[in-house]
Formats: structure tokens, C-alpha cells, sequence
């Protein structure tokens, strides 16, 4: 089947009345994910619908309250922002992880996660900074959390007319941030083999006073582990705190075993991943309370 | 100027920049799938879905009834041809199986095998037809294993095919095609006299050459039959006698023009489109293109063979080597023909040894037919006895270097492969080893080093070469084979130096299959050697002319005219340029032109070492490679910067190979990972800058000096690697790639 | 059904007709005849197919012809004026950093729009942003070799 009409609405209205009238349809925004399903068969859609011109769609606004990233907006134009970075620095990780800078150029932190990828970076990064889905359909606007947005591999939670507009996060206090590690046999151009991101908060002890860790390629979806997270909150994350959250994020990984790693080599380096994001996480936030002072 | 032994060069072995430099940075240079002609026509290929079944038929019909399709065909269009090997000039080749690789007759033997093809007006309405063809097929039991493979019980692929080389003929056919075995000396008594016996079995998985240029080609055949082929390989005519084979068409009425190459690596020394675009051509009377996708060329091409080497190596304890005794198991894949005894021969041939043994096995499996990759059988087989050698030197407490250098071989020694070797540089190349800094950098825990030898014979054969001298004085130098890494850049400084004259006034060019003499492949590293040998005998026969003509101007004797930096030279007269000789040509005799052809004798071995420092991620079992450095002895370097090149770029495919590439099969035996994402090549990012050392010890065997660079740089970086993670985790790891995961499981096992 | 686009290549205004899911790739080599962009594996993880679209690095391969409409798009065949090669493909030249050349056209666009941002990137910072050009023949060293000696070409012609 080859593809019969490509649309390119140019507003949000337009591209959800498509969608909702004719099926067949495939939403396009950076496209390094769909042509390559496309070419290996994986998907064949009838008709594509390209948002990327729908107004404000690709923009980037970081204010005082939080991030705003536009479904469509290339990761490049994420990483390249200084100020971005500084705040979000695991999830910036993460987006700068997805494929080439070729890739980068196109991609999008929205289109990573519609596609729902068990291994795409950037959701267990998004689901540690506590990242909500701007989600708008024929029926009206929702918010879904990101750790509920996918629900199996390459299965989200839109409907047929639903479109993912925009993300936000939350900005993180002061003694707070964020990491991501993920583990690939090459530095570059893979596939994770499993991935995790921390985001935590130190008391002015350092003392971890809150903390959300997710974990990626280690089950059908990224999954938020609020075991792992209780294991090293109330700690200062001590040898032992940190054994505990390995373990916790280990025995919350239920993996599959393919070409990219068994399901036991999985269970072991979620852990390890883990325990490392956690212990930069937590570096990076005694860098900012010191920096407040 | 034929000095090679003072190195009294003036062009050669500077760093020029290469003559076809500018049309590949600019994006003008041509490569296969970037011909087109008019009226040309897109062919697509239809491949098994299985790895092993019997074809009960094949219905073209539907595909052949779309509007747009102008042919369809099966391997019916080709001759079936009688099996046995000939002598095809690159090589032994049995063309039968040739030809039922490039179209299966009977029975599909791996996944990905051509069954059918389509020629249509576009590329998009060919795939369509693949999808209308129907074909029906048994599915037969497979093996893609060749441990597997050779069992009793094991699927058999050729029901003709019996083991050759067995002391009693074979009763049943079987997967392993022959045993070859070569022995001196008396091992049993080599055995006794030893302190220290280590003894390991290696697996080497499957890797592909991994060339960014997909194979393609254009093929017009006109209504006379003349059959014009456009196509990348490393050998147009290799391409134009295998076509004529295929398709059972004269040689003579086949012209193919090399397109630049993309990479080959011992990969592009077959055909597998140009015959199908051919009979398809024919058919259709129009020209026909075809360019594989990069799952084809996973699937379908190439590869690297797998292998299992069993290496039992006895030393006293001064680290001299009383025995050698070792089993090379190389995977054929669908079709005879590994490089088994190849790798066997070379992997003995730095040491001296007086008791010593090898068997080659030559297994089929249900994969693709295997194809050179570099030195061919060498880096599996150097796999075990380096990494044997290695643990001895570890437990006698001796330098691996120095245990080497103990046991290598020199000028004047025989060889292992039989022939007496004249001026080697091994020991050079193993004392420049030693005493490199990176040899004595200082390890860090979870570090570790590795030292490996690795050798490649280095091949002559036939090449041809014509030098066309133009008024003004330019100088086309015309040769046959395929530059696939700068090798018109050695060929015009060959040129210039013969000639005595400046490199600028040189124009090297690569002639199609009817405008220069034959030339074997671009393959074995023999490029820079013969053809650069024919060159050199060609422009030599310039300068002969040119002296008799400057004679005959001046109305001297012969003998009293040399030649001089590019001029011909007499007292009492000024000299006459090669320009000046060329204005004249008209009244001296005519153009200014010589061939020579020539089949090579004395090529020189090659010796390389690779000193390789890793350190490794104890919790995830990841290598890094810290440190990496390419020793070689080349001969002479005709061009230091792709000499280096060379030794970087084998280096680097031998680092992929040892670390992370390998073919993942399904149950089903179909590849997992035909795509660059998941087959992982290494990429910029994971390497650090690769130390190269260049030994220049000339080759008495060619005018200057020249070996051959390319096979080498791949033999040692295998074993240097896994030496270098045993070393970091203390382990004795044998199985490649060095996985992550099977580092982490060799840690935990500890 | 064909679809009209009208774009920009190298500068120059282009028009052509694709079917909704032709590559940009295809539309370059195969209908527009610029066969610098090569194409080596059709599923974004070589590079040997970058351009720049709209002054971002791209994958052709991995877009679509349609979505070129109205955009800008620059290929290896307007990365030198006449004349004159851009330092990169200088570079590349006078330090071997190619030997076949298959996948230089996609390290020459890349390289140069690293340098474009970033005047004097180090040894890891090249090798990270070439990470998604694949060359199998050199090793990348002496591509790397190159970049940063471009990158210093250009700061002192700037200078
Ligand atoms: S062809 Fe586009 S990345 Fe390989
Ligand atoms: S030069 Fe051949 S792939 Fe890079």
C-alpha cells in the first residue's frame, strides 16, 4: 500500500477534524521514527498528516514555572538552549541521546514519546521530571502524565482524533535535579539496552527529600518505580541506599530478551544505570544548593 | 631512480593530494547507483523468506500482467552450468554455484537468496510486482551454525557434496565441503618437549565489510547482443568474464565501465546484480538499474566467514616454541569456498616451529555465501594462535613481544606455507612495537593490554597499463583496477617518479574493460604492487623512446642520451623535456605511448602489530579502547597518507569485529540485524585516534620496494583486543564478540 | 497521486513532482539528478545522505520530498563556490581523510555545520557530532584530523 494524500493543517482544529474523519491516518512530525516503519512495513498508513505547521507547535518557552516543548519541536532546538540545560539536565541528556546530530535536527521529544518505544530515552527522563502531556481530540483537551501516556510497545493512549500538542515540566526547586543514563554497547547511533532517569530533591541536610525514578527497555513501557524511589528517600544516599534502589529497580524490570540484550543482562544494568543517575542527580543538586547559598 | 634500497625517491612517498580528490569532495564523482541512462528501467529483486526450502514453483504471470512491468525472470534465463572449479583468473571459482547464488535453481539456501526478478518503469512499481510473484516452497530444516552444520545429524544443503581431503573417500554427503591438512615435524615429540601446553577453542561470529556503498549497477544490452555494464565492484573484469559465465555470452561481447567504489574490502570481488540486470535488459530492450537496500546487502552479500579455531600450542620455558597444532573452521555459508586453509596458512607464518599442524574445514551453512573480507580466513585464524601465544607469554612470565621475537621468523627462513622468505621486516616491526610509548603508558586498574601479530602474503597477478604522453607534456596513465582508497594517487606518483617528472603533469585514469590491457581484482592488496609495477615498466618504456628519439633529433648514438629529471640528457646539447619530446612526436615516430602488462612474481609478505589498551566498565561489562597502535611493515610507503589510512581503517574494522559486530540469527534462521543500527559498526565517537607506525623494509621483489598495505591492518587487532580485556578482568574469554553482556557474565563467573 | 513542491535548493528555486511518500533522498538523486547526496542505508543511521534543511543537519532519507515545500534545503553540491572548495573539503583533501569517498559528501555537510556553530570544537566534540556518519575505510582519524584542522583554517582566516 502506498500512501495516497499527505495533509499539512495548519492549525490544531484542522489537524483533529482529519484525523477524526478519515481512517488511515499516520501524524507526522519529525519522521525519523515513521519513514523508517514505513520502508520495513512496519507501518503503512494511507494518509499522513504533517503538523509541524500547525502554529507553535515546534516552539520551546521556558519560564518560571516550567517548560513548555512543542510536539513537533526538534530536539535540537531543546539542546541547544543553555538555559534549558541548566535546568533540566537529565532530560536534556536524554533528548541529546536520540540518534545523530542529524537526527537531532528533526526528531521530536513528542514524537519519541508517541511512538512508545519501550527503549526511547527520553520518557524515562520525562517521567522523573514529572512531565504532563498536553493531549487535544474532538471531545476536548486532557492532561496525561507521561507515565500513563504509553500503554505497550508501540501503543499509546490517544485516541483516533487526539492529538499530542505540547509538554510541560515543572521547574525544579532548588535543591532538586535531575539525571539520565542509558546503556548501549556503542557511545552513539543505538538503540538503549536499558535506561534510567532520577530526579530528586535534597533538604538542606542533604537529605533526599523526594525522588522519582523511572526506568527504561526494561518492560513493556517506561515505568515509573516508586520502590527504587522509597529506597533512597530519607537517605543521603549511602552505599546502602543505593543498593536498595538497584535492587528495587531491578526486581521492577520484567524485560524480554532479544538481539539488543537478554532479559537478565536488563535486569542487572537497570540497576547499575540506576544507582549511577541517582548518585549525579544527587551531585547535581548539592551543586545547586551550594550555588544558592 | 630504481633505488628502492637508499630510498633516493623524489615524489614517492610524499604526501600529495590525490588526483580524484576534488570530484569526491564535491559530490561529482560517480559511484554505482549514481548512473542512469534514458529509457532505463528499475529491476528489483524477490528473496526467500526462508533459509532453507526447496522452490516447488514460481508464477511470474501476475507480476509480468502489471502495467509497467517489462520483464520478469528466474534463474530459467541462465544456463545451468556444470559444477567444478576453474581456474577463472582470480581464483579457483565454481561457476554452477556462481550462478545459483546470484538465482536459486531447485532450492533457496539461505534467507535473502534471489529467486526471482523484475524490471519496470520505476523502482516503486518493480517492489509492487515482487509482491504479485507467487512462489511455493518446502520448507526444508536449516542450519546456520557451523558447529551445528557439521554434525552427523545436521541438515544437509548439497546432497552432491562430499567431504574432499579425507583419507577414505566420504560415504554421505555432508555440510563440510573439504578438510585440507598441512604438518612438519613430529608434534608428538614437539608436545614432549614442552614446559607449558596451553590449548583453546576461539568462535569468531559472522561480520559483514560493512561498505557504505550498496552494490548497483546499469546494464544495456543492445539488440546485437553487445551487453554494456555500468557497475561499482573491485574488479570490472572480474565483472565482465563472471556476467559472461552467468549469462553463457562471449567475454568478448561485454564491456563494463568501472563506476567508483564505494567500499569493498573483499566484498565487491563477485557479481550478484549485473548478470539479473542483463537477462532482464535483454528481455526488455531497454537499459536496466538495480541498487540493493542496505537489508540486502546484509542479507545477501558478502560476508566475513564465522569460524571455530582450536589452537594447542606447546613452549619450554624460555618461550621457544616446540609445537603448533591447531583445527581452522571456517563458514562457507550457502556455497564451498572459505577461506579455511587461506587463514590456516597464515596464521603460523611469523614463528618458526619445528613440529607443527593445521586442518582447514570448509563448512556450509544456511547463510549467505561468504565473500573475502581483507587478509580472507587470516583474522579468525590469527585469533587463536595470538591469544594462545599471548597466555603463554602470561604464564612464563615473559614479554609478549619478547616471546615473539624469540620465535619469528626472519630472511632466509622457510616458511610455514612453504616458500623461504626474503628480507621481512617482522622483527623491525616487533622491536618499533616495543619500544613505543604507548607500550610502556602505565595501566590504571580495569585496564589492560594487548599484543597480536598478524600477516598477510600479499598478492601479484596480472595487471596492465598504458601512458599516454600529450603534446604539452600531461601524462595519462591509464590502468584497470578500481581505485577503492587512493590507488590513482600511488599509481601517478609511481608515474612520476618513473618518468622523472612533476606529479601535477599527471592524469591518472581507470580504463573500462576494452580500453586498457586485463587487470585481476582490486583485491589481496596487489593494486600498488602489480599495476603500479605495470606502470612503472610502461613509463620506462617512455623514457626508452624518448631517449631514441632525442638521439635520432640530435643525431647521436642511442647509448649516449640518459635521462634526467624528465628530460633527455646529452653533452653538447640542451636538453629536450618530455613536454619538448611530445611536440615532437610527430616527426620522431609518432605519439608518445606505451602498454605493459605483466603477471607479477615477488610479492613481499606483510607483518603488522597492534598494541591495544582497553579499560572495562566492571558493573555493565562494556570495553573502551583507550589506546591503539598500528605497526606495519609496507615495503614502501608509495603514499604515507593512505598508507596510514590503511592501517587505521583495518584497525578499526578489526576493533568492531572483536567488540560488538557479529550476524544474530532468529530460530527461523533469518538475520536480526541486517541495518546498521543493530549490526554496530563502530561509529566516530567510540575510538580514540589510532597510533600508526610505518616500517618500510623493501620488498626485494618489486622495483620500489612496494609490499601491499591493506590486508594486514585487519589480522592483529582481534587478538590484541580480547588479549587486552582478558588482561583488564583476568579472565579467558574466547568467544567474539566481547559483548558487553559476555564481559559482564565472564566478570560475575570470576 | 504526484504532488507538486516547489522548494529551494543551494539557493536556487526548484520545482518537482513526488508521490506522498518519496523520500527526499529519492526526489534529489533520482529526479533532480544531484547524485552528490549519496544514499547507504535508507534508514537514517549512516549519513551519507545529509543536508541541511532549513539550517538543520537531516537524514534526506528520513524525509519526506513533500515536506520540502517551501523550505530550504542545502546539499554537498553547493558547499563549494566556483573555484573555490569550502576549507572542510580542502581539509579532507590535503589530509587523506577519505579513501573511497562514498560517505565524504555527508561528512563534508555535517563538518561544515559544526564549524558553523562551534569555531573551535574539540577532538570529542567532532567525533560526537560526526557520530551519525558512518565511513568504514579510514578509521575516522584522519577525518577527525581534518575538521580540526579546518576549524583552525577558518578561525585564522577570520582573524
Ligand atoms: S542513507 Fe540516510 S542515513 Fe543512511
Ligand atoms: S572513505 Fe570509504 S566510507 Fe568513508
Amino acid at each position: 500500500m502506498t500512501v495516497s494524500r499527505f495533509y499539512s493543517p495548519q492549525s490544531i482544529a484542522e489537524a483533529t477534524a482529519i484525523l477524526r474523519q478519515q481512517s488511515g491516518c499516520q501524524v507526522l512530525a519529525g519522521g525519523t521514527d515513521l519513514l523508517v516503519q514505513m520502508r520495513n512495513g512496519v507501518k503503512q498508513p494511507e494518509y499522513i498528516v504533517d503538523i509541524k505547521e500547525i502554529p507553535g507547535i515546534r516552539d520551546v518557552t521556558l519560564t518560571n514555572q516550567g517548560l513548555t516543548l512543542g510536539a513537533a519541536a526538534p530536539a535540537q532546538s531543546v539542546t541547544e538552549r543553555p538555559d534549558i540545560a541548566a535546568a533540566y539536565p537529565g532530560l536534556v541528556e536524554a533528548i541529546d541521546m536520540i540518534g545523530s546530530t542529524q537526527i537531532q535536527g528533526r526528531c521530536s521529544v513528542g514524537g519519541n514519546l508517541c511512538n512508545a518505544s519501550p527503549a526511547a530515552d527520553t520518557v524515562p527522563a520525562l517521567i522523573a521530571v514529572g512531565a504532563v502531556c498536553h493531549v487535544v481530540g474532538g471531545e476536548g483537551v486532557r492532561q496525561v502524565r507521561v507515565e500513563d501516556f504509553n500503554t505497550g510497545p508501540g501503543e499509546n493512549c490517544l485516541k483516533r482524533d487526539e492529538l499530542l500538542i505540547s509538554l510541560f515540566i515543572p521547574r525544579p526547586g532548588v535543591g532538586s535535579a535531575d539525571a539520565y543514563l542509558r546503556f548501549t554497547p556503542r557511545t552513539e547511533m543505538d538503540i538503549a539496552v536499558v535506561g534510567a532517569g532520577v530526579s530528586l530533591s535534597l533538604d538542606p541536610m542533604g537529605t533526599v527529600s523526594a525522588a522519582r525514578v523511572a526506568i527504561g527497555a526494561a518492560a513493556p513501557t517506561a515505568l515509573l518505580v516508586e520502590e527504587a524511589a522509597a529506597a533512597i528517600i530519607g537517605t543521603t544516599l549511602e552505599e546502602s541506599a543505593l543498593a536498595a534502589l538497584a535492587a528495587a529497580a531491578g526486581a521492577a524490570a520484567s524485560p524480554i530478551s532479544d538481539k539488543r540484550g537478554s532479559a537478565g543482562y536488563r535486569t542487572k544494568v537497570v540497576g547499575v544505570m540506576a544507582r549511577r543517575a541517582a548518585q549525579i542527580a544527587c551531585d547535581r543538586a548539592q551543586q545547586r544548593q551550594r550555588r544558592a547559598h | 631512480m630504481r633505488d628502492a634500497v637508499t630510498n633516493r625517491f623524489k615524489v614517492i612517498g610524499t604526501r600529495s593530494v590525490r588526483p580524484d580528490g576534488i570530484e569526491k569532495v564535491t559530490g561529482q564523482a560517480n559511484y554505482g547507483a549514481d548512473y542512469s541512462l534514458p529509457g532505463m528501467l528499475w529491476a528489483k529483486v524477490l528473496r526467500s523468506p526462508h533459509a532453507h526450502a526447496r522452490i516447488t514453483s514460481i508464477d511470474l504471470s501476475a507480476a509480468l500482467a502489471m502495467p509497467g512491468v517489462h520483464a520478469a525472470i528466474t534463474s530459467d534465463v541462465f544456463p545451468d552450468l556444470k559444477a567444478g572449479m576453474e581456474d577463472s583468473g582470480e581464483g579457483e571459482v565454481d561457476f554452477h554455484d556462481l550462478s545459483c547464488n546470484v538465482m536459486a535453481r531447485d532450492k533457496v539456501l539461505y534467507h535473502g537468496h534471489a529467486v526471482a526478478a523484475v524490471a519496470a518503469t520505476s523502482e516503486r512499481i518493480a517492489e509492487q510486482a515482487l509482491a504479485a510473484i507467487k512462489v511455493d516452497y518446502e520448507v526444508l530444516p536449516h542450519v546456520v551454525d557451523i558447529g551445528v552444520a557439521m554434525a552427523a545429524d545436521a541438515p544437509v544443503l548439497h546432497q552432491d557434496m562430499f567431504t574432499v581431503g579425507l583419507a577414505e573417500p566420504a560415504a554421505a554427503p555432508s555440510n563440510i565441503a573439504s578438510r585440507s591438512e598441512i604438518s612438519q615435524g613430529d608434534l608428538a615429540a614437539g608436545f614432549a618437549q614442552a614446559d607449558i601446553i596451553v590449548e583453546r577453542s576461539y568462535r569468531i561470529p559472522t561480520a559483514h565489510q560493512g561498505y557504505i556503498e550498496p552494490h548497483a549497477c546499469v546494464v544495456s544490452v543492445n539488440q546485437d547482443g553487445q551487453v554494456d555494464i555500468w557497475a561499482s565492484s573491485q574488479g570490472h573484469f572480474m565483472v565482465r568474464d563472471y556476467t559472461s559465465k552467468v549469462l553463457g555470452v562471449a567475454v568478448g561481447s561485454i564491456k563494463v565501465t568501472p563506476a567508483e567504489i564505494g567500499g569493498g574490502f573483499g566484498g565487491k570481488t563477485t557479481v550478484y546484480l549485473e548478470p539479473v540486470a542483463a537477462a532482464l535488459s535483454a528481455r526488455s530492450g531497454r537499459p536496466v538499474k538495480m541498487v540493493m537496500t542496505r537489508e540486502e546487502v546484509f542479507r545477501a552479500t558478502g560476508p566475513a566467514a564465522a569460524g571455530i579455531v582450536n589452537v594447542r600450542i606447546g613452549a619450554r620455558d624460555d618461550g621457544k616454541l616446540t609445537a603448533m597444532d591447531s583445527e581452522v573452521i571456517l563458514d562457507a555459508g550457502a556455497y564451498k569456498g572459505s577461506p579455511a586453509a587461506t587463514g590456516a596458512r597464515c596464521m603460523y607464518a611469523p614463528y618458526n616451529c619445528d613440529n607443527r599442524r593445521t586442518v582447514a574445514l570448509d563448512v556450509v551453512t544456511n547463510t549467505a555465501k561468504t565473500a573475502a573480507y581483507r587478509a580472507p580466513g587470516a583474522p579468525q585464524a590469527h585469533l587463536g594462535v595470538e591469544c594462545v601465544l599471548n597466555e603463554i607469554a602470561d604464564s612464563l612470565d615473559i614479554d609478549p613481544i619478547d616471546l615473539r621475537l624469540l620465535n619469528a621468523v626472519d630472511e632466509g627462513d622457510r616458511a610455514f606455507f612453504g616458500a623461504k622468505y626474503r628480507a621481512i621486516g617482522l622483527k623491525q616491526t616487533l622491536e618499533a612495537a616495543k619500544a613505543h610509548p604507548n607500550y610502556h603508558r602505565p595501566l590504571a586498574n580495569g585496564q589492560g593490554r594487548g599484543v597480536a601479530v598478524g600477516f598477510w602474503f600479499n598478492f601479484g597477478l596480472q595487471s596492465s597499463a598504458t601512458i599516454n604522453v600529450h603534446e604539452g607534456g600531461t601524462v595519462a596513465v591509464i590502468t584497470g583496477n578500481p581505485d577503492i582508497g587512493g590507488s590513482r594517487a600511488s599509481m601517478a606518483l609511481m608515474a612520476a617518479e618513473a618518468l622523472g617528472v612533476p606529479l601535477e603533469t599527471i592524469k591518472p585514469h581507470i580504463a573500462d574493460t576494452e580500453s586498457v590491457g586485463y587487470n585481476d581484482l582490486t583485491g589481496g592488496s596487489r593494486t600498488t604492487f602489480a599495476s603500479g609495477w605495470a606502470v612503472i615498466n610502461a613509463a620506462e618504456k617512455i623514457v626508452e623512446s624518448c631517449r631514441q628519439r632525442a638521439a635520432a633529433l640530435w643525431e647521436v648514438d642511442v647509448e649516449t642520451v640518459s635521462w634526467a629529471d624528465g628530460a633527455a640528457v646529452c653533452a653538447g646539447h640542451d636538453p629536450l623535456t618530455l613536454a619538448q619530446l611530445a611536440a615532437k612526436a610527430d616527426v620522431t615516430g609518432g605519439p608518445l605511448t606505451a602498454s605493459a602488462s605483466l603477471n607479477a612474481k615477488g610479492a613481499g609478505p606483510g607483518f603488522a602489530v597492534s598494541l591495544c589498551d582497553v579499560s572495562v566498565d566492571r558493573d555493565t561489562g562494556k570495553v573502551d579502547i583507550i589506546s591503539f597502535t598500528a605497526l606495519q611493515d609496507v615495503g614502501k610507503a608509495i603514499h604515507p597518507g593512505y598508507v596510514e589510512g590503511q592501517m587505521e581503517g583495518g584497525a578499526v574494522q578489526g576493533i568492531g569485529w572483536a567488540l560488538n559486530e557479529e550476524y544474530i540469527f532468529d530460530s527461523q534462521g533469518r538475520l536480526e540485524n541486517p541495518g546498521f543500527l543493530d549490526y554496530r559498526m563502530p561509529v566516530a565517537s567510540d575510538l580514540p585516534m589510532i597510533d600508526t607506525v610505518i616500517i618500510e623494509c623493501p620488498n626485494p621483489g618489486h622495483p620500489y620496494g612496494v609490499r601491499g598495505v591493506g590486508e594486514p591492518p585487519i589480522c592483529a587487532p582481534m587478538p590484541a583486543v580480547t588479549t587486552a580485556v582478558n588482561h583488564a578482568i583476568g579472565a579467558h574469554l574466547t568467544t567474539l564478540p566481547l559483548t558487553p553482556e559476555r564481559v559482564l557474565a565472564a566478570l560475575d563467573s570470576l | 497521486m504526484a504532488i507538486h513542491v516547489t522548494t529551494s535548493i543551494n539557493a536556487e528555486p526548484v520545482e518537482f513532482l513526488c508521490e506522498a511518500d518519496d523520500t527526499l533522498v529519492h526526489v534529489l538523486r533520482d529526479t533532480l539528478n544531484l547524485t552528490g547526496t549519496k544514499e547507504g542505508c535508507s534508514t537514517g543511521d549512516c549519513g551519507a545522505c545529509t543536508i541541511v534543511l532549513d539550517g538543520r543537519l537531516a537524514c534526506s532519507c528520513l524525509v519526506l520530498g513533500v515536506e520540502a515545500e517551501g523550505k530550504s534545503i542545502e546539499t554537498i553540491e553547493g558547499v563549494a563556490t566556483p573555484g573555490a572548495l569550502h576549507a572542510v573539503q580542502q581539509s579532507l583533501l590535503d589530509h587523506a581523510g577519505l579513501q573511497c569517498g562514498i560517505c565524504t559528501p555527508g561528512i563534508v555537510v555535517a563538518a561544515r555545520a559544526l564549524l558553523e556553530r562551534n569555531a573551535d570544537p574539540s577532538e570529542e566534540e567532532v567525533r560526537y557530532w560526526l557520530a551519525g556518519n558512518l565511513c568504514r575505510c579510514t578509521g575516522y582519524d584522519k577525518i577527525i584530523r581534518a575538521v580540526l584542522a579546518a576549524a583552525q583554517d577558518l578561525r585564522e582566516a577570520a582573524s
